[in-house]
C-alpha cells in the first residue's frame, strides 16, 4: 500500500523518531559544501500548490534538490472553484505525466485525503485548509527536541488563532505523540468549535489567559493571525488583541529564562509577536525554518526511496 | 383497464383485495385468496401477500434540475426515481436555471411531468426574483397559472430578510399559499459552511454550520407566520433545538386557530450523523448538514409525535464532476427519491415509532395537506383515484448506487442495508413502478 503524509494521524511514536533520526543526518548534509545526496536521483516529485505559499514551497523544493529529485513547481490556483476543473481531473492530469510524488497545498480542509485516494504514488499534505500541516508540526517538534532533548513531560503553550490553524492542528497531535503536555490560549471567538469535548478527548487543556499560562511553560509557540480575521469581527482591534494575546516585551519577563519562542512565519511583528520576542535570543524562530528543510528530506526519504520507506 | 391487488394489507391493517379501474379504486373486497370474486373481470392480478399498500407517496421537496442542469437529472429520470420510490406526486424545487420565479416557468416545469408521465410534478415557485432574497417574485400569476402553484420557497437559500419574509408570507395569504423556508441564518452559516459546527468540524477544519443557525430562523419565521396569520413550512428541519421551537409554535398556533406552521424532515437526517464527514466525502455534503445522534434522536421522535408533519426527500442529484472537489467546493446536496421509504421503513417503522398507518400520514397524506394536492394523500377506499404504492415490508437489501435510475449517483445509501421496500407505484391506475 502506498504510503503518505497527509495528517500526523499517519504516523506513529516510533516512525516520529525515526524521522527525526534521518533528519539529524539531513541536517549535517545541509552544513556540507556539497549537499546532494543521490538519494532520489531520477524521481520526480511535483510541488502542487492550490495556495500561495513561499516557505513551505522553498523548503519543499530545496528538500527535493538536496536529494536529487527533479522537483516541479506548479501553482494551480484557480483550480480550486466549483466552476473550474474538477480536482479530481486537476490532479489526475498532473499526475499522468508520469510523477513518483505529490507535494500538494490547497485552501481546503481535506483536499490532500480525497487526491490520495485517486493516486496511487504518496502524497505529502502540505497544508489542507484549517486542517493540517504535518510536516510543519514535525518541523517543530524536531527543532523543539534539539533544543529540550526530549519533549516527554514538557509543556508547550500553543497561542493565537487556534480555529483556523492547521499548524496548531498538527501540532496538537504530533506534541502529545512525543508526550508534550500542551496549553492552548486563544480569545473564546478564537478556540475551535467544539474544543471542550475536543480537548477532553485529545488530552489537552485551554486557557483565555496568557499571562497565567507563560511562567508555567518551558516553550511557546505563537500562531499568526491572519488580517482577514479582524474584519470577521473575532476581536475588536488588533491592539486589543496584542494586549490580550500578543507576546510582548512585558510578557517574555514572565517566562521560565531560557523558554524557547517558536512560530511557523510569516510573523505579524507587533501583532502577536513583538520584534525583541521573534529576534530574542531564546527564539527559534529561523532553527525552524532550518530545520524545515531537514525535516521534509526525511519525510521525502522514507516516503519515496524504497522499500526501506516507514517500516 | 383493471388491475386488482390481492390479499394487500392495507395501511399494515385489514388484509383486501383492491379492484382498480379507469384509474379509480372501484371495490374493496375481502380477501378471498385466489378465488376471490372481484378479480373475475381484472385485466391484471397482482398477487400482494404480505405486502403493504399505502397512498402513493407525495415528495415536498425534490430537485429535478431541469431546466439548466439536464447532466445531472432530468424531469424524466427524476420522475422514474420518483416511481421508483413509490411517489406519485413530487414538488420540484425553483432553483433551477432559469429559476423558477415565473408562470411561465412553472407551466414548463409542470408540461415536462405530464409529458414524463410517471408522478404529477407540481412545481413550487420561488419566494424572490432569481433567488436572490430581496423582491417578490410574481407570487400571485405564479398562483393563477395553469400550475396552480401554492408552495413557494427560496430552497438552497434562506430568505434572510425579515421584512421580506413578512411581505411573502402576508401576500400568500390571499391564494391560500405557504411559504417553505431554508432556515439558515445567512450571517451564522454563511455559504460555505459545510459541517455541523462541534467537535467534529474543529477537528476537521471545516467550516462550521452551528445548529442555532437554523433554530433562529424558525423561531423568527413563527413568529412572523403568527403575526401575519399565515402558513410557514419549515423545510428539512435537522436540530433538535428548532424541534422545540416548533412543538411550542404549533401549541400556540392550534389555541389561536388563525395560523399554521409545520415542518418536514429528510430520510438522511433521520439516521446519518455528522461523523460521516470524517472521511472528507463530498457524498455526504448536504445543506444542511448531517447532525450529531442528539439531533437525530429529536427528529425521530418529532416525527412519530406528529411535531414534524412529514418526511421529504430534498433529493439533490448532482453530475460526478461536482462532487469531485475539495469538500468545501463541492455541491451540497444528496440523492433520496428511490431510498425514502425504505429509510422510513428502517428507521421508524422497524424501531416502532411509527405504523405503516403512521408511514403513509407523514409520506403521503400530510405532504399533500401542506401543498394542497387534491388528488394526492387520498385514503385506500372506493371512489378514491387508485395512487397506490405497493410495499414490502420485511425485504431487507444492500443499497447500490449504481442500480438507480436517477442520472447521479451522490448516493449516501449506497452499501448500506435497509428494510422495506417498494414492489409497485400506480398513478391513476397506471403502473409506473414494478415489474
Amino acid at each position: 500500500m502506498t504510503r503518505h503524509l497527509l495528517s500526523i494521524d499517519d504516523v506513529s511514536a516510533a516512525e516520529i523518531h525515526e524521522l527525526f533520526e534521518t533528519a539529524a543526518e539531513m541536517h549535517d548534509v545541509q552544513r556540507r559544501e556539497v549537499k546532494k545526496l543521490p538519494a532520489l536521483r531520477g524521481r520526480t516529485v511535483i510541488n502542487l500548490f492550490f495556495e500561495d505559499s513561499t516557505r513551505t514551497r522553498s523548503s519543499f523544493e530545496i528538500a527535493g534538490k538536496w536529494l536529487s529529485a527533479d522537483v516541479i513547481n506548479l501553482s494551480a490556483k484557480g483550480s480550486s472553484t466549483s466552476k473550474g476543473e474538477s480536482l479530481r481531473d486537476t490532479v489526475l492530469t498532473v499526475t499522468a505525466m508520469g510523477i513518483d510524488g505529490l507535494v500538494m497545498r490547497h485552501s481546503a480542509s481535506g483536499a490532500a485525503h480525497q487526491v490520495a485516494q485517486w493516486l496511487d504514488i504518496p502524497v505529502i499534505n502540505a497544508g489542507d485548509g484549517m486542517h493540517e500541516h504535518p510536516t510543519q508540526a514535525l518541523l517543530d517538534g524536531y527543532t523543539l527536541t534539539r533544543r529540550l532533548g526530549t519533549l516527554e513531560g514538557k509543556h508547550v503553550a500553543i497561542v493565537g488563532d487556534l480555529t483556523h490553524s492547521r499548524v496548531f492542528r498538527s501540532n496538537i497531535k504530533s506534541l502529545a505523540k512525543l508526550g508534550a503536555r500542551v496549553t492552548v490560549v486563544a480569545p473564546p471567538t478564537l478556540m475551535p468549535s467544539g474544543v471542550g469535548d475536543w480537548s477532553n478527548e485529545a488530552g489537552f487543556a485551554t486557557c483565555y489567559d496568557l499571562d497565567a499560562v507563560l511562567p508555567e511553560v518551558d516553550a511557546v509557540m505563537m500562531l499568526r493571525v491572519q488580517k482577514e480575521r479582524m474584519s470577521g469581527g473575532y476581536f475588536p482591534t488588533a491592539r486589543e488583541y496584542t494586549v490580550g494575546y500578543g507576546l510582548t516585551r512585558p510578557r517574555l519577563a514572565l517566562l521560565k529564562p531560557g523558554t524557547p519562542i517558536l512560530h511557523p512565519g510569516p510573523m505579524n511583528r507587533g501583532l502577536e509577536i513583538a520584534a525583541d520576542a521573534a529576534d530574542a535570543a531564546d527564539s527559534l524562530i529561523l532553527d525552524q525554518v532550518s530545520a524545515g528543510v531537514a525535516v521534509r528530506m526525511a519525510v521525502l526519504y522514507h516516503l519515496l526511496a524504497g522499500e526501506e520507506a516507514l517500516a | 383497464m383493471s388491475v386488482v391487488i390481492k390479499g394487500a394489507s392495507i395501511l399494515g391493517q385489514k388484509t383486501a383485495d383492491v379492484y382498480v379501474e379507469d384509474g379509480v379504486i372501484r371495490e374493496i373486497g375481502v380477501s378471498t385468496g385466489s378465488t376471490s370474486g372481484s378479480d373475475h373481470s381484472a385485466s391484471e392480478v397482482i398477487e400482494a401477500d404480505g405486502l403493504v399498500l399505502l397512498p402513493g407517496l407525495v415528495d415536498l421537496h425534490t430537485h429535478l434540475r431541469e431546466p439548466g442542469r439536464e447532466d445531472a437529472e432530468t424531469v424524466l429520470t427524476g420522475s422514474q426515481a420518483a416511481a421508483a420510490g413509490g411517489f406519485t406526486s413530487v414538488l420540484a424545487m425553483a432553483n433551477t436555471n432559469p429559476v423558477t420565479d415565473t408562470a411561465e416557468a412553472a407551466e414548463r416545469v409542470l408540461d415536462l411531468g405530464r409529458e414524463a408521465g410517471l408522478v404529477d410534478v407540481q412545481p413550487v415557485g420561488a419566494v424572490t426574483k432569481g433567488l436572490a432574497g430581496e423582491e417578490l417574485a410574481e407570487l400571485g400569476l405564479m398562483a393563477r397559472s395553469r400550475a396552480r402553484v401554492r408552495v413557494f420557497s427560496d430552497d438552497g437559500k434562506c430568505v434572510g430578510d425579515a421584512r421580506v419574509m413578512r411581505r411573502a408570507l402576508e401576500y400568500v395569504k390571499a391564494f391560500g399559499g405557504i411559504i417553505s423556508q431554508h432556515s439558515q441564518d445567512p450571517s451564522l452559516a454563511p455559504h460555505a459552511s459545510c459541517c455541523h459546527e462541534g467537535p467534529i468540524s474543529g477537528d476537521l477544519g471545516l467550516p462550521g454550520w452551528p445548529g442555532v443557525a437554523e433554530d433562529v430562523i424558525v423561531a423568527r419565521d413563527v413568529m412572523l407566520a403568527r403575526h401575519t396569520g399565515s402558513r410557514v413550512h419549515v423545510a428539512h428541519v435537522s436540530t433538535a433545538g428548532s424541534v422545540e421551537v416548533i412543538r411550542w409554535a404549533k401549541s400556540q398556533a392550534k389555541k389561536d386557530g388563525t395560523w399554521e406552521v409545520t415542518a418536514e424532515v429528510t430520510p438522511h437526517h433521520l439516521l446519518l450523523t455528522t461523523d460521516l464527514l470524517r472521511g472528507y466525502d463530498p457524498t455526504y455534503k448536504v445543506n444542511p448538514p448531517l447532525r450529531p445522534a442528539e439531533d437525530v434522536e429529536a427528529l425521530r421522535a418529532a416525527l412519530a409525535d406528529g411535531t414534524i408533519d412529514a418526511v421529504a426527500t430534498d433529493h439533490a442529484p448532482h453530475a460526478r464532476h461536482d462532487k469531485e472537489h475539495a469538500f468545501v467546493d463541492a455541491a451540497f446536496g444528496m440523492l433520496g427519491l428511490e431510498t425514502a421509504l425504505s429509510v422510513v421503513g428502517t428507521v421508524m417503522v422497524e424501531s416502532g415509532l411509527l405504523d405503516w398507518a403512521g408511514v403513509a400520514r407523514v409520506m403521503s397524506t400530510a405532504p399533500a395537506a401542506i401543498a394542497g394536492l387534491t388528488g394526492h394523500g387520498r385514503e385506500i377506499a372506493v371512489g378514491e383515484p387508485a395512487n397506490l404504492a405497493l410495499v414490502d415490508p420485511s425485504a431487507a437489501y444492500v443499497v447500490d448506487r449504481n442500480d438507480s435510475l436517477s442520472l447521479a449517483r451522490n448516493n449516501p445509501w449506497h452499501g448500506r442495508t435497509l428494510t422495506g421496500r417498494v414492489v409497485g407505484t400506480w398513478l391513476r391506475g397506471k403502473r409506473t413502478f414494478g415489474a
